[in-house]
């Protein structure tokens, strides 16, 4: 069978030792670093993205998988770096300023990364200032921000406003999900995106990036 | 294992009461039975007997016998001649409510009469659904002869799913042809007996009375080894005393006489202690199964059934809703919970509304899913890998969750129940997103989700076609040219 088709399956079933030596041997082969990525690591966490959408696998299994799929990402990442082609966007997350609540925000953070993308989780309670600040250091496309208690969603708008300051509108995009808000709130506000739950903030990006 | 945990409505003290009682109204006001031949079996064995009045008296000495030679379990076979069901213990199996006269259409929703296309598609559909272990000749379609009616309905169950069959005959001509087609399916007599395809339901009539075909039913399935459910019916307050208790020592003694027919005549029969008991309401003349009271005394002869050392079958998860609504919903949930909570073995219910008249199935794919949590329950709660505690909690302590912890990944598929997807768990955002679907229209995609994914049966092409010319030659006998599709 074709090597990056094992690695697909391979990470469909969980098994980050596998991968690990399937993606060695692919690179061996001197199979091109970006054909390894998009035909055998991503193609597998798709296939796997689809199965939990259909309720054929469910969170373990997929979180499994990204955990699988990352045993290979670890590899090639130098190489795609070297070779400058471009990793998934890098996302900077964190549950807003006096919001403890970070179970929703986690399981996000931990999907997006299954999914390739690099997390920089900034925790709970976090500033306005900080989510801006951390996104322009780490040159992040993205600020994912979560809310469980409607007194705190304000903060969001915060940080909207902060990029909108800035002039930063091009560069930042502002996901927003959480118990407390909508699709309509984000609106409201002027935020990028509202994500209902981890799958749909990996749907959501996949489909943008 | 962990506790099964089971429920309990009677006493053992009011259990032997009961039963004491049941046996005093067949020693000495005996029942009516319209059946010549049964009538001479019983006088034979001793019974007081009055062909002319077709009255029986039973004496205790007949009781015993009948009582002492049936089986405390029995076991059903598919299509396939594999094993389906244990009937034992506490082993609790669903099967769809049985022989509505319409069905909830739900494209139109319009209550209407059914026809073999129906049946076709509720067969398909029962193919898929897993936690409802047989299937039944749930309905009866209305485009072809009443005299074959009831064959027909076992015919299209056959053909199109593989699960063994709870039915019934209409006639004492039609268990001939519900008997030949078994033997199609089976090859001989014996093979039949060995590994039980169907379980015809035979029903006394309230109060006190077996039918000339009812009795016939039981003795013709007997001969046959084929099982049976005796399926009486107190109507507490009008054809039963209004008493729960009441209605239970008639219960216990209109299926005590059931299982003497069968007994005498063949002993060893597999039976099924049954009903399908309802209070009557005085404020609108039905007979509602969704009644509290009447789940309770399902749930107590079912006890009686047990303590007599028997499998048990009820009819108790069904509603009296017109729609697939709240009421079909809690009804039947509160039904088969309570029915699995009570170890009946034999739950029959699912899909049924409007007072056993009307089959639906948008309700089968919702009851299917309180079939499953049901089953859920009945598997109580049990110790895996839980002591000791310390290393698990540290694991989450150390990771944060546990969320692809071994022992999660273990243990999640047999410690959860995951419904399908009538049982809405998305929140609020998906659902709008998904299309704000309420349950009858998820009920209708998940219909037709499970008629594209449908299997054909795997029963061998030439066994198909004995069935087909078997039941081809029986409505042309009733004057039907051919078999609609």
């Amino acid at each position: 069978m074709d090597i990056l088709q094992q690695i697909s399956d391979q990470i469909d079933l969980g098994d980050d030792e596998k991968v690990h030596e399937l993606t060695t041997t692919a690179i061996e082969q001197k199979i091109p670093v970006k054909k390894i990525l998009d035909e055998g690591l991503l193609q597998g966490m798709n296939i796997v993205g689809q199965k939990f959408k259909e309720h054929k696998l469910f969170l373990p299994e997929v979180l499994m998988a990204a955990k699988a799929m990352n045993a290979g990402m670890e590899l090639i990442k130098p190489l795609l770096l070297s070779d400058s082609i471009p990793m998934k966007a890098k996302v900077v997350i964190g549950t807003v300023r006096g919001d403890l609540h970070d179970i929703g925000k986690n399981l996000v953070g931990v999907m997006l990364k299954g999914a390739g993308f690099e997390i920089i989780d900034l925790g709970n309670d976090v500033t306005p200032e900080k989510f801006v600040e951390t996104a322009k250091t780490e040159g992040a496309e993205f600020i994912g921000m979560s809310a469980l208690l409607t007194t705190t969603m304000p903060v969001m708008k915060e940080v909207v406003d902060q990029i909108r300051k800035e002039n930063l509108e091009e560069k930042i995009q502002t996901l927003i999900g959480g118990a407390a808000v909508s699709r309509s709130y984000a609106e409201e506000i002027g935020a990028t995106a509202y994500c209902y739950d981890g799958s749909n903030a990996v749907e959501y990006l996949n489909s943008i990036v | 294992m962990g506790i099964r945990p089971v429920t309990h409505f009677l006493e053992d003290n009011l259990i032997e009461k009961i039963i004491s009682e049941a046996r005093d109204l067949l020693c000495n006001l005996g029942i009516t039975l319209h059946n010549k031949g049964v009538l001479e079996v019983l006088s034979g064995y001793g019974a007081a007997v009055d062909q002319d009045k077709y009255h029986v008296r039973f004496t205790n000495d007949i009781i015993d016998k009948a009582l002492g030679s049936t089986p405390s379990s029995f076991k059903l076979f598919d299509v396939l001649g594999q094993e389906t069901h244990d009937f034992s213990g506490n082993n609790s199996h669903f099967t769809p409510g049985s022989a509505a006269i319409n069905i909830l259409d739900n494209q139109t929703n319009e209550i209407r009469k059914p026809t073999t296309a129906d049946f076709i598609n509720y067969s398909k559909l029962m193919s898929g659904l897993t936690n409802i272990a047989s299937t039944s000749t749930a309905f009866i379609p209305a485009d072809v002869t009443e005299k074959i009616s009831d064959s027909f309905r076992l015919y299209l169950s056959l053909l199109y799913c593989e699960k063994p069959v709870v039915t019934g005959a209409f006639t004492i001509e039609g268990f001939e042809t519900i008997k030949d087609l078994q033997l199609a399916v089976r090859g001989t007599k014996e093979e039949l007996a060995a590994k039980p395809l169907t379980i015809l339901s035979c029903c006394p009539t309230s109060p006190l009375k077996f039918s000339d075909v009812t009795s016939q039913n039981v003795v013709d399935c007997a001969r046959f080894g084929i099982p049976v459910e005796f399926i009486s019916m107190p109507l507490s307050g009008f054809m039963a005393p209004v008493t729960l208790v009441g209605s239970i020592i008639q219960h216990t003694a209109e299926t005590i006489s059931g299982i003497i027919i069968s007994q005498l005549t063949n002993p060893g029969t597999p039976i099924l202690y049954g009903g399908s008991p309802a209070i009557f309401d005085m404020r609108y003349e039905t007979t509602p199964m969704g009644a509290v009271e009447t789940m309770m005394i399902d749930c107590a002869y079912n006890e009686i059934g047990k303590f007599l050392g028997f499998p048990t079958q009820a009819y108790i998860s069904l509603s009296d809703a017109k729609r697939l609504d709240a009421q079909a919903g809690l009804e039947s949930s509160m039904g088969a919970t309570l029915a699995v909570l009570s170890g009946i073995n034999n739950i029959s219910g699912p899909g049924m509304l409007d007072f056993e008249s009307c089959q639906s199935l948008q309700k089968l794919v919702v009851d299917n899913e309180i079939c499953g949590m049901t089953m859920r329950i009945a598997q109580g709660i049990e110790p895996k890998e839980d002591f000791p505690s310390i290393p698990l909690f540290q694991e989450l302590l150390k990771e944060k969750h546990l969320l692809i912890s071994k022992h999660t990944r273990k243990y999640i598929r047999e410690e959860h129940y995951f419904p399908g997807k009538v049982i809405n768990r998305a929140n609020l955002s998906r659902w709008k997103e998904e299309g704000s679907l309420s349950l009858t229209e998820q009920a209708n995609q998940e219909i037709e989700r499970l008629l594209n994914d449908y299997q054909p049966s795997r029963l061998p092409e030439d066994i198909k076609t004995e069935l087909t010319r078997r039941m081809e030659v029986e409505a042309r006998l009733n004057g039907m040219d051919k078999l609609p599709e």
